[in-house]
C-alpha cells in the first residue's frame, strides 16, 4: 500500500517536471500544452463518466448507419485494429471507448468541414470487452458496439 | 524513439485517403519494467492534427490506449496530386513532430 503510494507520486512528480522542463526550455508555451486535451474524459474509469466528460452526455441512441469493424477474436489486444466508417449526416466526432480497460476513452477524432466520416486505427484491449464507437453529429450521440474476445491483454506488464 | 511519421496519401474518385505511421512508444504508464520492478513513466501521444494543404481535415485526441507506433488512416473530400498533407503530434511529456508530405 505505502509502496503503490509511493509509485504513484514519484509518476506524478515526474510527469509534472517533464512539463515543467519543456515549459521552460521554450519548447512549449503553457497554453499549448493540454490545450485541448480532456483530460478528465481520459481518466473516467467508466464508460458513461467518459462520455459525459467528453461530449457532454451519454445517450447514445444505436445505429445501424455506423460500421464499426474489429476481429472477433484478437490473440494480440496490444494492436487491435479498429476501422470506423458511416454514412450518418453532419458528423462532428468519431470516439473509440474499450469498456473494459482501465481508462475506457482510448481515442477521439474531431472531424474538419472536409473530412469523410471515417477512421481506422489501432487500439490497446485490456481483457476481452466491447468496443464502442460513438459518433457525434449535428442530431446527437450515435453509437456501435462490437464484442471482442481477447487472448493476450495488450496493457498490463 | 519517438520520432519519425511515414504518410501515404492518394486520392481516389476525389476522395484522398491518407495512412501514416508515427514511431511512438505509447506508454500507458501501467506498466512496470520487468527487471527493476519499477514503474514505466506514462509517455503517449495526446494530439495528432492531420492538415490537407493550411485546413485541419482531423484533429485525434489519444489515451495510452493507442497501439505502440500508432496506426491512422483517415479521408476526406478533395485533394489533387501534388498538394501537401501535414501530420503532426505533441505527446504528454511536451515532445513533438511533423511530417509532411505530397499526395501521390
Amino acid at each position: 500500500m505505502i509502496d503503490a503510494k509511493r509509485r504513484t507520486l514519484l509518476k506524478g512528480s515526474l510527469g509534472v517536471s517533464a512539463i515543467g522542463v519543456a515549459v521552460s526550455a521554450g519548447l512549449l508555451t503553457p497554453g499549448t500544452v493540454l490545450a485541448n486535451w480532456p483530460k478528465a474524459a481520459f481518466a473516467a474509469t467508466e464508460t458513461d463518466a467518459a462520455l459525459n466528460e467528453l461530449l457532454g452526455s451519454n445517450a447514445t441512441e444505436n445505429s445501424d448507419q455506423i460500421k464499426l469493424e474489429a476481429p472477433d477474436i484478437a490473440e494480440n489486444g496490444a494492436q487491435l485494429p479498429v476501422v470506423v466508417d458511416t454514412d450518418l449526416e453532419g458528423v462532428q466526432s468519431i470516439s473509440i471507448i474499450a469498456s473494459a480497460n482501465n481508462s475506457p476513452l482510448i481515442a477521439s477524432f474531431d472531424l474538419g468541414t472536409n473530412a469523410v466520416p471515417f477512421v481506422s486505427t489501432r487500439i490497446k484491449m485490456a481483457e476481452s470487452a466491447d468496443i464502442i464507437a460513438v459518433v457525434k453529429t449535428d442530431s446527437g450521440l450515435f453509437s456501435k458496439t462490437k464484442s471482442v474476445k481477447v487472448t493476450i491483454g495488450g496493457c498490463g506488464g | 524513439m519517438a520520432g519519425s511519421i511515414k504518410i501515404r496519401a492518394r486520392n481516389s474518385n476525389g476522395v484522398t485517403t491518407v495512412k501514416s505511421i508515427i514511431q511512438h512508444e505509447m506508454e500507458t504508464g501501467l506498466r512496470t519494467d520487468k527487471k527493476t520492478g519499477e514503474p514505466i513513466p506514462a509517455h503517449f501521444i495526446q494530439e495528432v492534427t492531420a492538415k490537407w494543404k493550411d485546413e485541419v481535415v482531423m484533429t485525434g485526441l489519444w489515451s495510452g490506449g493507442v497501439s505502440k507506433n500508432p496506426y491512422l488512416s483517415f479521408k476526406f473530400n478533395g485533394g489533387e496530386k501534388g498538394d501537401k498533407i501535414e501530420i503532426t503530434w505533441v505527446d504528454n511529456q511536451g515532445q513533438s513532430g511533423t511530417v509532411t508530405d505530397e499526395i501521390g
